[in-house]
Protein backbone atom coordinates (compact mmCIF):
# COMPACT_ATOMS: atom_id res chain seq x y z
CA UNK A 1 0.00 0.00 0.00
CA UNK A 2 1.52 3.31 -1.01
CA UNK A 3 0.93 6.82 0.21
CA UNK A 4 -0.39 7.82 -3.18
CA UNK A 5 -3.09 5.13 -3.24
CA UNK A 6 -4.14 5.94 0.29
CA UNK A 7 -4.40 9.65 -0.35
CA UNK A 8 -6.40 9.04 -3.50
CA UNK A 9 -8.68 6.69 -1.63
CA UNK A 10 -9.14 9.15 1.21
CA UNK A 11 -10.17 11.84 -1.23
CA UNK A 12 -12.64 9.59 -2.99
CA UNK A 13 -14.17 7.57 -0.23
CA UNK A 14 -15.49 7.40 3.27
CA UNK A 15 -13.94 5.93 6.40
CA UNK A 16 -15.62 2.66 5.54
CA UNK A 17 -13.87 2.54 2.20
CA UNK A 18 -10.59 3.55 3.85
CA UNK A 19 -11.05 0.87 6.41
CA UNK A 20 -11.56 -1.74 3.70
CA UNK A 21 -8.34 -0.66 1.95
CA UNK A 22 -6.46 -0.73 5.27
CA UNK A 23 -7.80 -4.16 6.24
CA UNK A 24 -6.97 -5.57 2.82
CA UNK A 25 -3.42 -4.20 3.01
CA UNK A 26 -2.87 -5.71 6.46
CA UNK A 27 -4.38 -9.02 5.34
CA UNK A 28 -2.05 -9.07 2.31
CA UNK A 29 0.97 -8.45 4.59
CA UNK A 30 1.62 -5.09 2.99
CA UNK A 31 3.26 -2.28 4.94
CA UNK A 32 1.27 0.66 6.24
CA UNK A 33 3.20 3.90 5.72
CA UNK A 34 2.93 7.25 7.59
CA UNK A 35 0.71 9.00 5.03
CA UNK A 36 -1.67 6.06 4.61
CA UNK A 37 -5.08 6.16 6.22
CA UNK A 38 -5.21 4.09 9.40
CA UNK A 39 -7.77 3.54 12.16
CA UNK A 40 -7.27 5.88 15.12
CA UNK A 41 -6.91 2.92 17.48
CA UNK A 42 -4.17 1.45 15.25
CA UNK A 43 -2.33 4.76 15.40
CA UNK A 44 -2.69 5.18 19.16
CA UNK A 45 -1.81 1.56 19.82
CA UNK A 46 1.39 1.93 17.78
CA UNK A 47 2.33 5.22 19.44
CA UNK A 48 1.90 3.58 22.84
CA UNK A 49 3.99 0.54 21.93
CA UNK A 50 6.75 2.43 20.10
CA UNK A 51 6.99 5.08 22.81
CA UNK A 52 7.23 2.43 25.50
CA UNK A 53 9.89 0.70 23.43
CA UNK A 54 11.88 3.94 23.00
CA UNK A 55 11.55 4.78 26.72
CA UNK A 56 12.85 1.29 27.57
CA UNK A 57 16.00 1.91 25.53
CA UNK A 58 16.61 5.19 27.35
CA UNK A 59 15.86 3.98 30.88
CA UNK A 60 17.68 0.74 30.01
CA UNK A 61 20.93 2.69 29.70
CA UNK A 62 20.98 3.28 33.46
CA UNK A 63 21.48 -0.22 34.91
CA UNK A 64 24.40 -0.83 32.54
CA UNK A 65 25.88 2.66 32.69
CA UNK A 66 26.05 1.96 36.44
CA UNK A 67 29.09 -0.24 35.65
CA UNK A 68 30.91 1.77 32.96
CA UNK A 69 33.22 3.46 35.47
CA UNK A 70 33.94 0.14 37.22
CA UNK A 71 34.37 -2.22 34.24
CA UNK A 72 37.27 -4.53 35.16
CA UNK A 73 39.22 -4.39 31.88
CA UNK A 74 39.64 -1.79 29.17
CA UNK A 75 38.24 -4.18 26.56
CA UNK A 76 35.06 -4.75 28.59
CA UNK A 77 34.79 -1.05 29.29
CA UNK A 78 34.89 -0.29 25.55
CA UNK A 79 32.25 -2.95 24.81
CA UNK A 80 29.96 -1.62 27.53
CA UNK A 81 30.33 2.01 26.45
CA UNK A 82 29.56 1.03 22.86
CA UNK A 83 26.49 -0.87 24.01
CA UNK A 84 25.09 1.98 26.08
CA UNK A 85 25.74 4.31 23.14
CA UNK A 86 23.81 1.92 20.86
CA UNK A 87 20.88 2.02 23.26
CA UNK A 88 20.72 5.81 23.06
CA UNK A 89 20.80 5.40 19.26
CA UNK A 90 17.95 2.85 19.39
CA UNK A 91 15.93 5.29 21.47
CA UNK A 92 16.52 7.93 18.80
CA UNK A 93 15.41 5.63 15.92
CA UNK A 94 12.28 4.66 17.84
CA UNK A 95 11.32 8.23 18.74
CA UNK A 96 11.77 9.15 15.06
CA UNK A 97 9.60 6.22 14.02
CA UNK A 98 6.94 7.28 16.56
CA UNK A 99 7.12 10.84 15.24
CA UNK A 100 5.92 9.61 11.83
CA UNK A 101 2.58 9.05 13.58
CA UNK A 102 2.30 12.69 14.55
CA UNK A 103 3.58 12.67 18.14
CA UNK A 104 6.74 14.65 18.93
CA UNK A 105 9.66 13.38 20.98
CA UNK A 106 9.17 16.15 23.55
CA UNK A 107 5.60 15.07 24.15
CA UNK A 108 6.62 11.42 24.53
CA UNK A 109 9.42 12.31 26.94
CA UNK A 110 6.97 14.40 28.98
CA UNK A 111 4.73 11.37 29.25
CA UNK A 112 7.64 9.21 30.38
CA UNK A 113 8.73 11.78 32.97
CA UNK A 114 5.21 12.20 34.34
CA UNK A 115 4.65 8.44 34.51
CA UNK A 116 1.84 8.47 31.93
CA UNK A 117 3.80 6.12 29.65
CA UNK A 118 5.71 3.08 30.81
CA UNK A 119 9.02 1.41 30.06
CA UNK A 120 9.97 -2.24 30.38
CA UNK A 121 9.64 -3.52 33.95
CA UNK A 122 13.04 -5.24 33.71
CA UNK A 123 14.96 -1.98 34.12
CA UNK A 124 13.57 -1.55 37.63
CA UNK A 125 15.96 -4.21 38.87
CA UNK A 126 19.40 -3.18 40.16
CA UNK A 127 22.82 -4.15 38.75
CA UNK A 128 24.62 -5.26 41.91
CA UNK A 129 27.73 -6.92 40.47
CA UNK A 130 29.75 -6.88 37.27
CA UNK A 131 28.18 -10.23 36.29
CA UNK A 132 24.82 -8.47 36.03
CA UNK A 133 26.15 -6.75 32.91
CA UNK A 134 26.61 -10.21 31.37
CA UNK A 135 23.25 -11.49 32.60
CA UNK A 136 21.53 -8.46 31.08
CA UNK A 137 23.27 -9.08 27.76
CA UNK A 138 22.45 -12.77 27.68
CA UNK A 139 18.97 -12.88 29.24
CA UNK A 140 17.48 -9.41 28.92
CA UNK A 141 18.76 -8.75 25.41
CA UNK A 142 17.94 -12.36 24.54
CA UNK A 143 14.34 -11.88 25.64
CA UNK A 144 14.20 -8.55 23.83
CA UNK A 145 15.42 -10.15 20.61
CA UNK A 146 12.86 -12.96 20.87
CA UNK A 147 10.20 -10.28 21.23
CA UNK A 148 11.60 -7.98 18.58
CA UNK A 149 12.57 -10.22 15.67
CA UNK A 150 8.89 -10.74 14.77
CA UNK A 151 8.48 -6.93 14.90
CA UNK A 152 10.76 -6.71 11.85
CA UNK A 153 7.65 -7.95 9.98
CA UNK A 154 5.26 -5.64 11.83
CA UNK A 155 2.57 -4.07 9.62
CA UNK A 156 3.75 -0.50 10.27
CA UNK A 157 6.67 0.22 7.90
CA UNK A 158 8.74 2.72 9.93
CA UNK A 159 8.58 0.52 13.04
CA UNK A 160 9.48 -2.64 11.10
CA UNK A 161 12.46 -0.91 9.46
CA UNK A 162 13.72 0.48 12.79
CA UNK A 163 13.52 -3.03 14.22
CA UNK A 164 15.66 -4.57 11.47
CA UNK A 165 18.49 -2.25 12.39
CA UNK A 166 17.97 -2.59 16.15
CA UNK A 167 17.81 -6.40 16.09
CA UNK A 168 21.20 -6.64 14.35
CA UNK A 169 22.87 -4.61 17.09
CA UNK A 170 20.94 -6.37 19.88
CA UNK A 171 22.13 -9.79 18.66
CA UNK A 172 25.67 -8.54 18.85
CA UNK A 173 25.13 -7.30 22.42
CA UNK A 174 23.60 -10.59 23.40
CA UNK A 175 26.62 -12.56 22.18
CA UNK A 176 28.93 -10.20 24.06
CA UNK A 177 26.92 -10.66 27.26
CA UNK A 178 27.02 -14.41 26.86
CA UNK A 179 30.76 -14.34 26.32
CA UNK A 180 31.21 -12.15 29.42
CA UNK A 181 29.31 -14.70 31.53
CA UNK A 182 31.22 -17.59 29.99
CA UNK A 183 34.51 -15.93 30.95
CA UNK A 184 33.28 -15.49 34.53
CA UNK A 185 31.84 -18.99 34.69
CA UNK A 186 35.20 -20.46 33.66
CA UNK A 187 37.18 -18.03 35.83
CA UNK A 188 37.98 -18.14 39.54
CA UNK A 189 35.46 -19.70 41.98
CA UNK A 190 34.49 -16.16 43.05
CA UNK A 191 33.82 -15.16 39.44
CA UNK A 192 31.77 -18.30 38.82
CA UNK A 193 29.68 -17.61 41.92
CA UNK A 194 29.18 -14.02 40.78
CA UNK A 195 27.89 -15.25 37.41
CA UNK A 196 25.52 -17.77 39.01
CA UNK A 197 24.15 -15.19 41.42
CA UNK A 198 23.45 -12.78 38.56
CA UNK A 199 21.60 -15.45 36.57
CA UNK A 200 19.59 -16.35 39.68
CA UNK A 201 18.47 -12.74 40.04
CA UNK A 202 17.79 -11.98 36.36
CA UNK A 203 16.09 -15.19 35.18
CA UNK A 204 12.54 -14.60 36.41
CA UNK A 205 12.44 -10.88 35.62
CA UNK A 206 13.56 -11.80 32.07
CA UNK A 207 10.64 -14.20 31.68
CA UNK A 208 8.34 -11.38 32.79
CA UNK A 209 9.57 -9.26 29.86
CA UNK A 210 7.19 -11.16 27.57
CA UNK A 211 4.27 -9.58 29.39
CA UNK A 212 1.30 -11.05 31.20
CA UNK A 213 -0.10 -14.47 30.34
CA UNK A 214 -2.20 -14.53 27.16
CA UNK A 215 -5.51 -14.54 29.02
CA UNK A 216 -4.56 -11.36 30.93
CA UNK A 217 -2.98 -9.38 28.12
CA UNK A 218 -5.12 -6.31 27.39
CA UNK A 219 -3.79 -5.37 23.95
CA UNK A 220 -2.75 -8.71 22.51
CA UNK A 221 -5.77 -9.75 20.46
CA UNK A 222 -6.09 -6.42 18.64
CA UNK A 223 -2.33 -6.19 18.03
CA UNK A 224 -2.34 -9.69 16.53
CA UNK A 225 -5.21 -8.84 14.18
CA UNK A 226 -3.36 -5.75 13.01
CA UNK A 227 -0.14 -7.68 12.64
CA UNK A 228 1.67 -5.33 14.96
CA UNK A 229 2.29 -8.43 16.99
CA UNK A 230 2.87 -11.85 15.40
CA UNK A 231 3.00 -14.25 18.34
CA UNK A 232 1.38 -14.37 21.76
CA UNK A 233 3.27 -13.52 24.97
CA UNK A 234 3.21 -17.14 26.14
CA UNK A 235 4.42 -18.47 22.77
CA UNK A 236 7.42 -16.15 22.78
CA UNK A 237 8.18 -16.87 26.44
CA UNK A 238 8.20 -20.61 25.68
CA UNK A 239 10.49 -20.07 22.69
CA UNK A 240 12.90 -18.11 24.92
CA UNK A 241 12.95 -20.76 27.65
CA UNK A 242 13.62 -23.52 25.12
CA UNK A 243 16.64 -21.64 23.77
CA UNK A 244 17.98 -20.48 27.16
CA UNK A 245 18.10 -23.96 28.72
CA UNK A 246 20.75 -25.20 26.28
CA UNK A 247 22.71 -21.97 26.57
CA UNK A 248 22.75 -22.19 30.37
CA UNK A 249 24.15 -25.72 30.13
CA UNK A 250 26.87 -24.56 27.76
CA UNK A 251 27.69 -21.77 30.21
CA UNK A 252 28.00 -24.22 33.08
CA UNK A 253 25.36 -22.31 35.03
CA UNK A 254 21.98 -23.40 36.37
CA UNK A 255 18.61 -21.70 36.00
CA UNK A 256 16.82 -21.03 39.32
CA UNK A 257 13.72 -23.12 38.61
CA UNK A 258 13.24 -26.55 40.24
CA UNK A 259 10.24 -27.24 37.95
CA UNK A 260 12.19 -26.74 34.74
CA UNK A 261 12.27 -29.97 32.70
CA UNK A 262 11.93 -31.22 29.14
CA UNK A 263 8.42 -32.34 28.21
CA UNK A 264 8.72 -34.96 25.47
CA UNK A 265 5.03 -34.85 24.69
CA UNK A 266 4.88 -31.08 24.13
CA UNK A 267 8.32 -30.90 22.60
CA UNK A 268 9.04 -27.98 24.94
CA UNK A 269 10.42 -27.31 28.39
CA UNK A 270 7.92 -27.05 31.20
CA UNK A 271 8.80 -24.35 33.69
CA UNK A 272 7.65 -23.13 37.09
CA UNK A 273 5.03 -20.51 37.88
CA UNK A 274 5.96 -16.87 37.42
CA UNK A 275 5.31 -14.57 40.38
CA UNK A 276 2.74 -12.36 38.67
CA UNK A 277 2.11 -10.43 41.89
CA UNK A 278 5.71 -9.21 41.68
CA UNK A 279 5.29 -8.36 37.98
CA UNK A 280 2.20 -6.20 38.57
CA UNK A 281 3.81 -4.61 41.60
CA UNK A 282 6.90 -3.56 39.61
CA UNK A 283 4.66 -2.29 36.83
CA UNK A 284 2.74 -0.18 39.35
CA UNK A 285 5.99 1.51 40.37
CA UNK A 286 6.95 -0.55 43.40
CA UNK A 287 9.99 -2.38 42.02
CA UNK A 288 13.46 -2.00 43.56
CA UNK A 289 14.56 0.86 41.27
CA UNK A 290 11.42 2.49 39.80
CA UNK A 291 11.85 5.66 41.82
CA UNK A 292 15.60 5.88 41.20
CA UNK A 293 15.32 5.33 37.41
CA UNK A 294 12.65 7.91 36.79
CA UNK A 295 14.26 10.42 39.14
CA UNK A 296 17.59 10.16 37.32
CA UNK A 297 15.86 10.52 33.93
CA UNK A 298 13.92 13.60 35.09
CA UNK A 299 17.02 15.11 36.64
CA UNK A 300 19.06 14.67 33.45
CA UNK A 301 16.24 16.33 31.51
CA UNK A 302 15.74 19.20 33.98
CA UNK A 303 19.44 19.86 34.47
CA UNK A 304 19.87 19.85 30.69
CA UNK A 305 17.09 22.40 30.12
CA UNK A 306 19.48 25.37 30.00
CA UNK A 307 21.62 23.54 27.40
CA UNK A 308 18.65 22.87 25.14
CA UNK A 309 17.47 26.48 25.56
CA UNK A 310 20.95 27.72 24.62
CA UNK A 311 20.97 25.54 21.49
CA UNK A 312 17.54 26.88 20.48
CA UNK A 313 18.51 30.50 21.13
CA UNK A 314 21.73 30.09 19.15
CA UNK A 315 19.87 28.46 16.24
CA UNK A 316 17.37 31.34 16.19
CA UNK A 317 20.19 33.91 16.11
CA UNK A 318 21.95 32.07 13.30
CA UNK A 319 18.70 31.86 11.36
CA UNK A 320 18.02 35.58 11.90
CA UNK A 321 21.54 36.46 10.74
CA UNK A 322 21.17 34.36 7.60
CA UNK A 323 17.77 35.86 6.84
CA UNK A 324 19.12 39.39 7.36
CA UNK A 325 22.09 38.69 5.10
CA UNK A 326 19.80 37.11 2.52
CA UNK A 327 17.58 40.20 2.50
CA UNK A 328 20.57 42.50 2.29
CA UNK A 329 21.85 40.64 -0.78
CA UNK A 330 18.40 40.62 -2.33
CA UNK B 1 62.54 -1.97 21.17
CA UNK B 2 61.94 1.65 20.30
CA UNK B 3 58.83 1.77 22.49
CA UNK B 4 61.02 1.67 25.60
CA UNK B 5 62.74 4.85 24.53
CA UNK B 6 59.51 6.81 24.54
CA UNK B 7 57.58 4.98 27.25
CA UNK B 8 57.23 8.35 28.99
CA UNK B 9 55.57 9.83 25.93
CA UNK B 10 53.28 6.84 25.36
CA UNK B 11 52.22 6.91 29.00
CA UNK B 12 51.60 10.65 28.98
CA UNK B 13 49.44 10.55 25.85
CA UNK B 14 47.81 7.25 26.81
CA UNK B 15 46.92 8.43 30.32
CA UNK B 16 45.42 11.65 28.94
CA UNK B 17 43.13 9.62 26.70
CA UNK B 18 42.32 7.01 29.36
CA UNK B 19 41.40 9.51 32.06
CA UNK B 20 39.36 11.81 29.83
CA UNK B 21 37.53 8.79 28.39
CA UNK B 22 36.62 7.73 31.91
CA UNK B 23 35.29 11.19 32.78
CA UNK B 24 33.15 11.25 29.62
CA UNK B 25 31.87 7.75 30.45
CA UNK B 26 30.43 9.22 33.66
CA UNK B 27 27.98 11.18 31.51
CA UNK B 28 26.19 8.04 30.28
CA UNK B 29 22.52 8.36 31.20
CA UNK B 30 22.92 11.98 32.36
CA UNK B 31 23.32 14.00 29.15
CA UNK B 32 21.07 16.99 28.38
CA UNK B 33 19.78 15.51 25.09
CA UNK B 34 19.84 12.02 23.60
CA UNK B 35 22.09 13.17 20.77
CA UNK B 36 24.70 14.08 23.40
CA UNK B 37 24.43 10.64 25.01
CA UNK B 38 25.56 9.32 21.64
CA UNK B 39 28.19 12.01 21.00
CA UNK B 40 29.86 11.92 24.43
CA UNK B 41 29.98 8.11 24.44
CA UNK B 42 31.39 8.20 20.93
CA UNK B 43 34.20 10.55 21.95
CA UNK B 44 34.87 8.49 25.09
CA UNK B 45 35.18 5.37 22.95
CA UNK B 46 37.59 7.01 20.52
CA UNK B 47 39.77 8.13 23.43
CA UNK B 48 39.64 4.71 25.07
CA UNK B 49 40.76 3.18 21.76
CA UNK B 50 43.71 5.59 21.61
CA UNK B 51 44.59 4.85 25.25
CA UNK B 52 44.63 1.11 24.62
CA UNK B 53 47.00 1.41 21.66
CA UNK B 54 49.34 3.73 23.53
CA UNK B 55 49.40 1.82 26.83
CA UNK B 56 49.95 -1.46 24.97
CA UNK B 57 53.19 -0.03 23.63
CA UNK B 58 54.45 0.28 27.19
CA UNK B 59 53.13 -2.94 28.71
CA UNK B 60 49.88 -4.71 29.55
CA UNK B 61 47.06 -2.20 29.14
CA UNK B 62 45.03 -3.52 32.09
CA UNK B 63 47.97 -3.70 34.47
CA UNK B 64 48.83 -0.13 33.57
CA UNK B 65 45.25 1.13 33.89
CA UNK B 66 44.17 -0.79 36.96
CA UNK B 67 47.27 -1.47 39.05
CA UNK B 68 49.16 1.81 39.01
CA UNK B 69 48.56 4.23 41.84
CA UNK B 70 47.81 7.89 41.54
CA UNK B 71 51.45 8.99 41.75
CA UNK B 72 52.36 6.82 38.74
CA UNK B 73 49.82 8.33 36.34
CA UNK B 74 51.21 10.84 33.85
CA UNK B 75 48.04 12.51 32.55
CA UNK B 76 47.43 16.25 32.47
CA UNK B 77 45.56 17.65 35.46
CA UNK B 78 43.11 19.14 32.95
CA UNK B 79 41.64 15.79 31.88
CA UNK B 80 41.13 14.52 35.45
CA UNK B 81 38.96 17.51 36.41
CA UNK B 82 35.41 16.48 37.37
CA UNK B 83 32.72 16.89 34.72
CA UNK B 84 30.92 19.74 36.49
CA UNK B 85 28.00 21.04 34.45
CA UNK B 86 27.78 20.60 30.67
CA UNK B 87 29.70 23.86 30.17
CA UNK B 88 32.65 22.59 32.22
CA UNK B 89 32.70 19.38 30.20
CA UNK B 90 32.64 21.36 26.96
CA UNK B 91 35.36 23.79 28.08
CA UNK B 92 37.57 20.86 29.05
CA UNK B 93 36.86 19.28 25.64
CA UNK B 94 37.62 22.51 23.81
CA UNK B 95 40.97 23.04 25.54
CA UNK B 96 42.05 19.42 25.30
CA UNK B 97 40.81 18.47 21.83
CA UNK B 98 42.33 21.60 20.32
CA UNK B 99 45.66 20.61 21.87
CA UNK B 100 45.32 16.97 20.88
CA UNK B 101 44.37 17.89 17.33
CA UNK B 102 47.43 20.09 16.86
CA UNK B 103 49.71 17.58 18.58
CA UNK B 104 48.51 14.56 16.60
CA UNK B 105 48.51 16.57 13.39
CA UNK B 106 52.21 17.26 13.92
CA UNK B 107 53.03 13.69 14.99
CA UNK B 108 51.14 12.32 11.97
CA UNK B 109 53.15 14.54 9.63
CA UNK B 110 56.47 13.32 11.06
CA UNK B 111 58.08 9.89 10.84
CA UNK B 112 58.31 9.16 14.56
CA UNK B 113 56.93 6.04 16.21
CA UNK B 114 53.60 7.73 16.97
CA UNK B 115 53.02 8.73 13.35
CA UNK B 116 50.73 5.81 12.45
CA UNK B 117 48.68 6.09 15.63
CA UNK B 118 48.44 9.86 15.24
CA UNK B 119 47.35 9.58 11.61
CA UNK B 120 44.34 7.50 12.65
CA UNK B 121 43.59 9.46 15.81
CA UNK B 122 43.79 12.88 14.20
CA UNK B 123 40.60 12.20 12.23
CA UNK B 124 38.74 11.27 15.41
CA UNK B 125 40.15 14.21 17.29
CA UNK B 126 39.13 16.60 14.52
CA UNK B 127 35.55 15.51 15.12
CA UNK B 128 35.98 15.98 18.91
CA UNK B 129 37.35 19.47 18.36
CA UNK B 130 34.49 20.36 16.04
CA UNK B 131 31.95 19.04 18.55
CA UNK B 132 33.49 21.14 21.35
CA UNK B 133 33.66 24.21 19.12
CA UNK B 134 30.01 23.93 18.07
CA UNK B 135 28.88 23.62 21.68
CA UNK B 136 31.13 26.49 22.80
CA UNK B 137 29.40 28.67 20.21
CA UNK B 138 25.91 27.51 21.21
CA UNK B 139 26.51 27.97 24.93
CA UNK B 140 28.56 31.18 24.65
CA UNK B 141 26.19 32.83 22.19
CA UNK B 142 22.98 31.15 23.40
CA UNK B 143 21.11 32.50 26.41
CA UNK B 144 22.36 34.76 29.22
CA UNK B 145 22.53 31.79 31.53
CA UNK B 146 24.47 29.59 29.12
CA UNK B 147 26.86 32.46 28.38
CA UNK B 148 27.50 32.98 32.09
CA UNK B 149 28.06 29.24 32.70
CA UNK B 150 30.36 28.86 29.70
CA UNK B 151 32.44 31.88 30.68
CA UNK B 152 32.76 30.56 34.23
CA UNK B 153 33.80 27.11 32.98
CA UNK B 154 36.44 28.54 30.64
CA UNK B 155 37.87 30.53 33.54
CA UNK B 156 37.78 27.67 36.03
CA UNK B 157 39.79 25.38 33.75
CA UNK B 158 42.16 28.01 32.36
CA UNK B 159 44.78 27.44 35.06
CA UNK B 160 45.27 23.85 33.82
CA UNK B 161 46.09 24.78 30.21
CA UNK B 162 49.78 25.69 30.62
CA UNK B 163 50.68 22.11 31.38
CA UNK B 164 49.92 21.00 27.82
CA UNK B 165 53.00 22.87 26.61
CA UNK B 166 55.53 21.54 29.06
CA UNK B 167 58.13 19.17 27.61
CA UNK B 168 57.41 15.43 27.57
CA UNK B 169 60.44 13.13 27.24
CA UNK B 170 60.25 11.35 23.91
CA UNK B 171 58.05 13.94 22.22
CA UNK B 172 60.28 16.15 20.18
CA UNK B 173 58.06 19.07 19.26
CA UNK B 174 58.28 22.82 18.88
CA UNK B 175 56.29 23.60 22.02
CA UNK B 176 56.26 27.37 21.50
CA UNK B 177 54.73 26.97 18.07
CA UNK B 178 52.21 24.45 19.43
CA UNK B 179 51.21 26.85 22.17
CA UNK B 180 50.93 29.78 19.77
CA UNK B 181 48.68 27.82 17.44
CA UNK B 182 46.59 26.52 20.36
CA UNK B 183 46.10 30.03 21.72
CA UNK B 184 45.13 31.36 18.29
CA UNK B 185 42.62 28.57 17.74
CA UNK B 186 40.98 28.77 21.18
CA UNK B 187 40.92 32.58 21.05
CA UNK B 188 39.15 32.48 17.70
CA UNK B 189 36.47 30.10 18.99
CA UNK B 190 35.92 32.04 22.21
CA UNK B 191 35.68 35.33 20.25
CA UNK B 192 33.04 33.89 17.95
CA UNK B 193 31.21 32.54 20.98
CA UNK B 194 31.14 36.12 22.41
CA UNK B 195 33.26 34.88 25.32
CA UNK B 196 36.30 36.53 26.87
CA UNK B 197 39.62 34.70 26.78
CA UNK B 198 40.50 34.13 30.46
CA UNK B 199 43.52 35.77 32.02
CA UNK B 200 45.59 34.60 34.92
CA UNK B 201 48.07 31.89 35.77
CA UNK B 202 48.18 28.70 33.77
CA UNK B 203 50.37 26.74 36.13
CA UNK B 204 47.97 24.02 37.26
CA UNK B 205 47.25 23.15 40.84
CA UNK B 206 50.95 22.83 41.78
CA UNK B 207 53.24 23.98 39.08
CA UNK B 208 52.96 23.58 35.33
CA UNK B 209 53.88 20.05 34.38
CA UNK B 210 52.87 18.51 37.69
CA UNK B 211 50.44 15.96 36.24
CA UNK B 212 53.16 14.69 33.96
CA UNK B 213 55.24 14.03 37.09
CA UNK B 214 52.47 12.17 38.88
CA UNK B 215 51.32 15.11 41.01
CA UNK B 216 47.56 15.26 40.63
CA UNK B 217 44.53 17.06 42.03
CA UNK B 218 42.37 15.58 44.78
CA UNK B 219 39.43 14.36 42.67
CA UNK B 220 41.76 12.07 40.71
CA UNK B 221 42.39 9.59 43.54
CA UNK B 222 38.67 9.08 44.02
CA UNK B 223 38.22 8.55 40.29
CA UNK B 224 40.91 5.86 40.33
CA UNK B 225 39.40 4.19 43.40
CA UNK B 226 36.16 3.69 41.49
CA UNK B 227 37.84 2.68 38.25
CA UNK B 228 40.23 0.15 39.80
CA UNK B 229 38.15 -1.30 42.61
CA UNK B 230 36.73 -4.40 40.92
CA UNK B 231 39.92 -5.30 39.08
CA UNK B 232 41.97 -5.00 42.29
CA UNK B 233 39.44 -7.08 44.25
CA UNK B 234 40.19 -10.15 42.12
CA UNK B 235 43.97 -10.35 41.75
CA UNK B 236 45.05 -12.36 38.73
CA UNK B 237 41.51 -12.91 37.41
CA UNK B 238 40.70 -12.77 33.69
CA UNK B 239 37.71 -10.71 32.56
Amino acid sequence: MTGVTATATAAAGTDTANRAVFDAAVAADERIEPRDWMPEEYRSSLVRQMAQHAHSEIIGMQPEANWITRAPSLRRKAILMAKVQDEAGHGLYLYSAAETLGTGREELLDKLHSGRQKYSSIFNYPTLTWADVGAIGWLVDGAAITNQVPLCRCSYGPYARAMVRICKEESFHQRQGYELLLTLSRGTPEQHAMAQDAVNRWWWPSLMMFGPPDDESAHSAQSMTWKIKRHSNDELRQRFVDIAVGQAEALGLTLPDPDLRWNEERGHHDFGAIDWAEFWDVLKGNGPCNEQRITQRRRAHEEGAWVREAADAYARKQHATKTANGEATA
Amino acid sequence: MTAIVSADAALALGDDALVLSHRLGEWAGHAPVLEEEVALANIALDLLGQARVLLSQVGDEDELAYLREERAFRNLQLVEQPNGDFAHTIARQLYFSTYQHLLYGELAAGDGEFAALAAKAVKEVDYHRDHAEQWTLRLGDGTEESHRRMQRACEALWRFTGEMFQPVPGLDLDRDSLEARWTASVTSVLDRATLTVPEGPRTGAWAAGAGRQGLHTEPFGRMLAEMQHLHRSHPGATW
